[in-house]
């Protein structure tokens, strides 16, 4: 099971490939949409790699929830418990 | 006891010609700027889509149809007589029945054919080579027209941002026959009703039988005003498409991309061994990541049409399949991919070696 920290740099690590972002940029109190312009596609793309590096499941319905980058890595942290 | 007889089979089936008909009319991405606020950058970064095609109000689904089933028949070599059956794709043609194929088959002169519509949206073509293929491979017909075909500008509101600006007109045909080779593979399709209104019409066509009649239509969560929560009286009763762009996303890029790997599996094929990849064209950047999924060689040819006509649901195989033989002649006879997937939620895919 990953920690939190853990989760945060995968995380980094799937948005860096899916947008081109730095990793540093990817910060817990980091807006996905305003301020690391993550559009709904790129999201998806990102939830469904997610998903797979985690081995948790996010519901499409859950994604709208996950506006900032703590909030992808709490629902992360619980899923995995 | 006297013996039931039953038909002969062919042992092979393949496309024997393909036909496109693109409506003349195009729509821009400033044309669609008109209508909803964005931007060409915006809608070609996130769709792929520069322009689609729409036809006028004096061009019908079945005047499409019959423009596509000409030039495939004519590729084919095949007339009307020689027609078993009529197979036409769509969920625009306007009449609840009859069917279009009925009328179809007899402007081609394909009388007593058997003539059927079939409703499976975007994956329609690929059902329709489906049961084409069946046909013809079980003896029941010799030669099969499978037509996908949409009007989708009269079920579009040119004002709402979740599918419309995506969305255009067109036609595309094949006729299906017997082979010496095989050049089909066997399909793989199915659906998933639990999405069923994942691409949805806003409420159904009896709204309108119900108001005219003084009484209560079906509440629509697509037509409330987002300001006050609520419905306005005065909310269109033309019921129109719309999609959660999201899980559509989702369910094409990567289930599609596993039904693809299953057809691909299915035709015993590798995918180094494919010239081309032909999937509906819903969004470019649904191509690009099923492209990934399948970890698709460079070699293998990859259809965007979408760029230039637009998500046209049953149509888009068809066409793209058009465009790439006249972009790419060496491509005939080599096996293609092709899937289609969309509102059901339905999807269908297989291998063709193309005409």
């Amino acid at each position: 099971m990953a920690s939190k920290d853990e989760i945060l740099a995968g995380l980094a690590e799937i948005v860096n490939e899916e947008t081109g972002l730095e990793t540093e940029a990817v910060q817990l109190e980091k807006s996905f949409t305003e301020d690391l312009d993550i559009d709904s596609i790129s999201m998806m793309t990102i939830v469904v790699n997610a998903e797979e590096k985690f081995d948790v499941t996010i519901p499409d319905e859950e994604v709208k929830n996950l506006k900032t980058v703590e909030d992808a890595v709490n629902f992360i942290d619980n899923a995995q418990g | 006891m006297a013996t039931l007889k039953q038909n002969t089979p062919n042992a092979h089936t393949r496309i024997l010609g393909i036909g496109a008909y693109r409506p003349s009319e195009i729509v821009t991405n400033e044309d669609v700027c008109q209508w909803i606020d964005s931007s060409d950058e915006w809608i070609v970064k996130r769709t792929g889509v520069h322009t689609r095609h729409r036809a006028p109000a004096d061009v019908s689904v079945i005047d499409m149809a019959e423009h596509a089933a000409r030039e495939a028949m004519a590729a084919a070599g095949v007339t009307g007589e020689q027609l078993d059956a009529v197979i036409v794709s769509s969920v625009t043609f306007p009449y609840l029945t009859p069917s279009c194929a009925a009328l179809l088959a007899d402007r081609l002169d394909a009388t007593p054919a058997a003539a059927y519509d079939i409703s499976a949206a975007c994956a329609g073509y690929c059902y329709g080579v489906a049961q084409a293929d069946a046909l013809v491979r079980s003896g029941d017909s010799d030669h099969v027209l499978v037509i996908g075909v949409e009007k989708l500008s009269d079920v579009i509101d040119n004002t709402e941002r979740s599918i419309s600006f995506l969305l255009g007109d067109g036609a595309g045909a094949v006729v299906i026959g017997p082979s010496d080779v095989p050049g089909i593979s066997p399909s793989v399709w199915g659906s998933d009703g639990s999405k069923w209104d994942a691409i949805r019409m806003t409420h159904p066509l009896t709204d309108i039988r119900a108001v005219e009649q003084g009484g209560q239509r079906t509440f629509s969560k697509d037509l409330v005003d987002p300001e006050t929560g609520e419905m306005p009286e005065d909310a269109t009763l033309w019921p129109t498409l719309r999609q959660d762009g999201q899980t559509v996303f989702r369910w094409a890029s990567w289930e599609g991309a596993r039904v693809a790997k299953e057809a691909l599996e299915a035709s015993g094929l590798e995918p180094e061994d494919l010239a081309a990849f032909v999937p509906h064209q819903a969004n470019m950047r649904i191509i690009d990541q099923m492209v990934k999924v399948l970890k698709l060689p460079e070699s293998v040819v990859v259809a965007r049409d979408i760029a230039e006509a637009g998500n046209t649901s049953a149509a888009s195989i068809p066409l793209a399949t058009h465009r790439l033989l006249a972009e790419h002649p060496e491509l005939s006879g080599k096996p293609s991919l092709q899937i289609g997937f969309g509102a059901g939620l339905v999807y269908g895919a297989q291998v063709v070696l193309l005409p």
